[in-house]
């Protein structure tokens, strides 16, 4: 491994000086789970790594039913995973973040890194899709907001320019009959990467079972994870029975554009995708149903 | 008192005492092969083809050499050039040329991984960062990767000197020997036959998984010695293969064995050693070389994938009548696949008049394989117990009632043709049958339940013990087998209760090549059996020398000295009080001095293994994911020393074999690239894809062995493949014949088996 600079700055506007000052040659590390296995492996050759885990503002999760929760990119998954607030209103996300390697892994890991790594096999990107986050970006230029489906361009790239810095998502709040629900396929029972993973997010109308709003995003499917905007489309406004469940399956396969690899041929990742789906929804339904 | 089944009463044998060596593994003071550190030591890195099939047309290392902290670069040419010779190494014969062409290649590169080129420096890092600065020039070749392929005409030829019988000495090939095993006339076998059923699988290359990647320091002397720390299953393979690769006479090289995290065959040969050894020589400081996740998975030595076809006969009452099987074997890049011995397990658990066994050693552009776990055997019954199971059920027979009609037992002839002596094939048949897991009901939809047997030889070979007695009437058993599986605790146990002292007054030490005489490989399934029967000789030398202390003492003849239960005493008790070796330990000064007992060995009368193991599982059928539901494994075991660590070996053998079954594989790319190079995407098992496995130990002991010894390491892994096909069979109405079984592929027969199904119910409308 090659000699690096070490840094880290304690506030935001300290780090993006950093980060601008060496361009493409500087990155953030977060917990760390993906860059020190991609630094020993020769993958990403940074000369400057700047900690972005002392910055306070980046650490902090803040819930409230009225505005929703600000999650800080440097929150490691476990401390999402423990927290009661997280649990009950956005489900889907706490397992996401509690899938991700070991209870070792979770204490480093943070959401912000799993999503700025690129991957489109990150187990909390479609979670956080499925929620609707938005990711505010500071940079040398001031701050800017940007939905998560709209953050990675392809394996390893995202939107983030040189000298910018992923510092909080912002996910509205919870409305009343919601919930979400996050499943994954690995071949094994832990300590695997998503095959396939589908988040999905619904509101339900209490009085027919209608869905009053629906997202759904799947992941490890593309080069990106994946907004299935067609199979979202086709459940809003209608009763979610078991029709509905199995035409967003459908829709949500054609949807994705996989590829033949080692975790599994991109066949069965699209028919896996319809299963996860249809039971991914029906969990997320029957929260949705218990959450009021 | 430990009951037995063999009729001897024993104190110490078949009790569960804690391991000497527990308490420095449990508080990490167990020196591990990457934990040794020594002055002034530098640090080696190997620089590896990034290609499967290549011509080196240039290495040029002048930038590396310049790098600040590079110490010494080495490449092929800096080796002796060795003719083909083969040398003994353990259980198998290795070409020397070929071994120290994988060890640096020369000439050509002939797998993604290959070793090109060494380097030391005075850190890691430094290390590593000159390799990216050695510039090698590759032309590259078309890679053959599989072994259906490499067999071909016109297939891509990586030997060019590599030549077989039957083609002759002009012919090019990739097929380096062909063996053939029969018995009976096949034809007419199958003319008998009311059943035939033909099968082709296939099986994907698989790592052993061992946990500790390779490891070696080398420290060489300016007097010509050379000192070798590693962890290795066989320090004195380590020695001579060592020896020859560098060109040095053997005695002049110790090997001292570091503690040792898994081999499973997989650490019987050398990569880093000559290369730690040369580049100390090179830099007159010690060189640490240890690999990393990826090198242990590119470039060290994975068992065979294979493609088998097997055909068995049998009659309507259920006795098999022939069976003909044709296996070839993926070597690696150099020849010496399993598959001679995938041949000759292939059809043994039975008693079949009528066989033919071809078998094909054939190499292609992957790491040159190396032993894992009764290698070849896996493969082999994968094949023969799934086309078994389907005999069994066109026959209208419980699958266990199948086998015991057809089952080896004492005087059936192996396929290689001796008679099978004492084996314990009907026993372990007979053991399930009756376990509570197979009488107990299997419900629920998408559950199967499957079974299969497996045999594998075991070894004997050369061990070498030494056993001192101390004057605090402790001993010390020095021991040349590195412990792998508990078999330090094994060897003491042997040693306490032939001397009758205390498991806890036995010390087991696994010496260097210096200290102990000649000890063969722990492999093979041969330490506790091999060197266990060398330390029970030890001991017998002892008690035949404190009967000579205990007459001096006693002024009688030694003769006229009886040691029972533990304790000396006159023949014919005249007031004299019986004296234990504890006793006696204080004056050994006054009578003559030290006692030192010592036994070597080359073991005969190996006893065969045979293992039936039983599968309950449940298929997803959305996704073609596989959960085991319960496991019960039944061994003959010989006569268990350490029950503990021989049920350990059966859950050991029992677990790869579950993860060989469903998940594990190398995956290359269309270039011959390894693409799943660490252990996120080469997936073995975790605990949590298994349930604890239960065992059921059957003692049949071996004839000829002073404790009925019996190899237990090795043949637990040769029935779960095809337990869990049989099993997923009855699941899911599917016969997977490929491994793995992974959901993708499982997911795809069952989806095929479903539309077939779907349309024969549409013609029927």
């Amino acid at each position: 491994m090659h000699a690096i600079n070490y840094e880290s700055p304690k506030t935001i506007d300290e780090a993006v000086k950093l980060l601008a000052a060496h361009g493409e040659k500087a990155r953030p590390l977060s917990g760390g789970t993906d860059l020190l296995i991609q630094l020993r492996a020769g993958t990403r050759r940074p000369d400057f790594v700047v900690d972005i885990k002392h910055i306070a503002d980046l650490c902090k999760i803040s819930f409230s039913a009225q505005h929703g929760l600000s999650l800080g990119a440097a929150v490691p998954c476990l401390e999402i995973h423990e927290n009661p607030h997280l649990r009950r209103h956005y489900p889907g996300l706490t397992e996401a973040a509690h899938l991700i390697g070991s209870l070792q892994i979770q204490s480093r890991a943070t959401v912000g890194g799993n999503l700025c790594n690129g991957s489109p096999a990150a187990d909390t990107t479609p979670a956080l899709i499925a929620l609707g986050a938005m990711a505010r970006i500071a940079g040398p230029g001031g701050e800017r907001t940007v939905p998560v489906e709209g953050f990675c361009l392809s394996p390893g790239r995202t939107v983030l320019k040189p000298g910018e810095l992923l510092v909080e998502f912002q996910i509205p709040a919870p409305a009343k009959y919601s919930s979400d629900a996050y499943l994954r396929f690995i071949p094994r029972n832990e300590m695997d990467i998503a095959v396939v993973g589908v988040g999905v997010a619904l509101t339900l109308d209490p009085a027919n079972d209608h869905v009053v709003a629906a997202r759904i995003a799947l992941g490890a499917v593309g080069p990106t994870p994946i907004f299935a905007t067609q199979a979202v489309q086709a459940l809003v406004g209608k009763k979610l029975d078991d029709a509905a469940i199995a035409n967003a399956g459908t829709l949500a396969i054609a949807a994705a554009t996989p590829i033949d690899d080692m975790r599994g041929t991109a066949e069965y990742r699209r028919h896996v995708v319809g299963v996860l789906t249809r039971r991914a929804l029906a969990i997320a339904a029957t929260r949705a149903k218990a959450s009021a | 008192m430990a009951a037995s089944t063999n009729g001897t009463e024993y104190k110490i044998i078949g009790t569960r005492p804690i391991r000497h060596d527990g308490v420095d593994k449990v508080t990490g003071r167990a020196k591990y092969g990457a934990d040794y550190t020594f002055p002034g030591m530098l640090f080696g890195k190997v620089l590896r083809s990034p290609h499967a099939h290549a011509l080196i047309k240039s290495i040029n290392t002048e930038k590396a050499r310049a790098l600040p902290g590079v110490k010494a670069i080495v490449t092929s040419a800096d080796l002796p050039k060795l003719a083909d010779k083969m040398e003994a190494a353990g259980e198998q014969a290795i070409n020397l040329n070929h071994l120290s062409m994988n060890i640096l290649a020369r000439g050509k590169v002939l797998y993604d991984g290959h070793a090109v080129a060494a380097v030391a420096a005075t850190s890691g890092h430094i290390a590593d960062e000159a390799l990216r600065l050695i510039e090698v020039e590759y032309e590259v070749l078309p890679p053959v990767m599989l072994v259906d392929d490499a067999m071909k005409p016109g297939a891509p030829i990586l030997l060019d000197s590599l030549r077989n019988k039957e083609d002759g000495p002009d012919q090019q090939t990739n097929v380096a020997a062909h063996m053939q095993f029969k018995r009976g006339d096949v034809n007419e076998g199958f003319k008998q036959a009311d059943y035939i059923i033909e099968r082709e699988f296939k099986t994907a290359m698989v790592h052993q998984g061992y946990i500790e990647p390779h490891n070696a320091v080398g420290i060489y002397n300016a007097d010509g010695h050379a000192t070798i720390y590693c962890s290795t299953q066989g320090t004195f393979v380590v020695r001579s293969l060592t020896a020859a690769v560098l060109g040095i006479s053997e005695g002049k090289i110790k090997v001292v064995p570091a503690e040792i995290g898994g081999g499973f065959g997989g650490k019987t040969t050398v990569y880093l050693e000559p290369l730690s050894v040369l580049l100390s020589k090179l830099t007159g400081s010690p060189v640490k070389l240890t690999m990393t996740r990826a090198e242990v998975l590119r470039a060290t030595g994975p068992t065979s994938g294979s493609t088998i076809r097997c055909k068995m006969g049998a009659t309507k009452d259920g006795m098999l009548v022939a069976g003909q099987c044709w296996l070839a074997y993926e070597a690696g890049a150099f020849p010496g696949s399993p598959v001679g011995a995938g041949a000759m397990t292939i059809l043994s658990p039975y008693n079949i008049p009528n066989i033919l066994v071809d078998a094909y050693d054939v190499v292609v552009n992957r790491p040159k394989t190396a032993a894992y776990r009764a290698p070849g055997a896996s493969n082999a019954a994968m094949a023969s117990e799934t086309v078994v199971d389907e005999l069994a059920e066109k026959c209208g027979l419980d699958p266990i009632e199948f086998r015991l009609k057809n089952a080896s037992h004492d005087g059936t002839p192996q396929t290689v043709g001796p008679p099978f002596k004492k084996i314990g094939m009907i026993e372990t048949l007979e053991a399930i049958k009756n376990s509570e897991h197979y009488k107990s009901k299997l419900t629920g939809p998408n559950r199967g339940r499957g079974v299969a047997s497996g045999f594998w030889f075991n070894v004997g070979l050369q061990s070498s013990a030494t056993i001192n007695v101390h004057t605090d009437g402790t001993v010390s058993v020095v021991i040349g087998s590195v412990d792998i599986g508990g078999t330090r605790a094994a060897q003491a146990m042997i040693a306490a209760e032939v001397l009758g002292v205390d498991i806890n007054d036995v010390r087991p030490v696994v010496a260097d090549t210096d200290s102990i005489g000649h000890t063969d490989v722990t492999g093979g399934s041969r330490t506790c059996f091999a060197t266990g029967w060398a330390v029970y000789e030890a001991a017998q030398d002892i008690v035949r020398q404190l009967k000579e202390r205990a007459a001096k003492l006693w002024e009688k003849k030694p003769e006229e000295v009886v040691f029972a239960n533990g304790m000396l005493s006159p023949a014919s008790g005249n007031g004299v009080k019986p004296m234990s070796l504890k006793e006696l330990a204080p004056r050994l000064a006054r009578t003559g001095g030290p006692i030192v007992g010592r036994a070597t060995i080359n073991a005969r009368g190996v006893g065969p293994a045979f293992a039936t193991t039983l599968v309950d599982l449940e298929v997803d059928p959305d996704t073609g994911k596989v959960q085991i539901l319960r496991v019960t494994v039944a061994q003959d075991v010989g006569k268990a020393i350490h029950p503990a660590y021989v049920e350990g070996q059966m859950q050991g053998g029992t677990a790869q074999g579950i993860g060989w079954a469903l998940n594990e594989e190398y995956f290359y790319d269309d270039k011959g690239i390894l693409r799943n190079t660490g252990l996120l995407d080469y997936r073995m098992p975790t605990c949590l894809d298994l349930p604890a496995m239960e065992t059921i130990m059957v003692e049949v002991p071996t004839p000829g062995h002073p404790l009925g010894v019996r190899g237990v390491g090795e043949v637990p892994i040769v029935p779960p493949p095809a337990a869990v096909a049989n099993a997923i069979y009855r699941a899911t109405g599917v016969r997977m014949l490929e491994l793995p079984m992974s959901p993708p592929r499982l997911l795809k027969a069952m989806l095929k088996k479903r539309a077939a199904s779907d349309s024969q119910a549409a013609a029927a409308d």
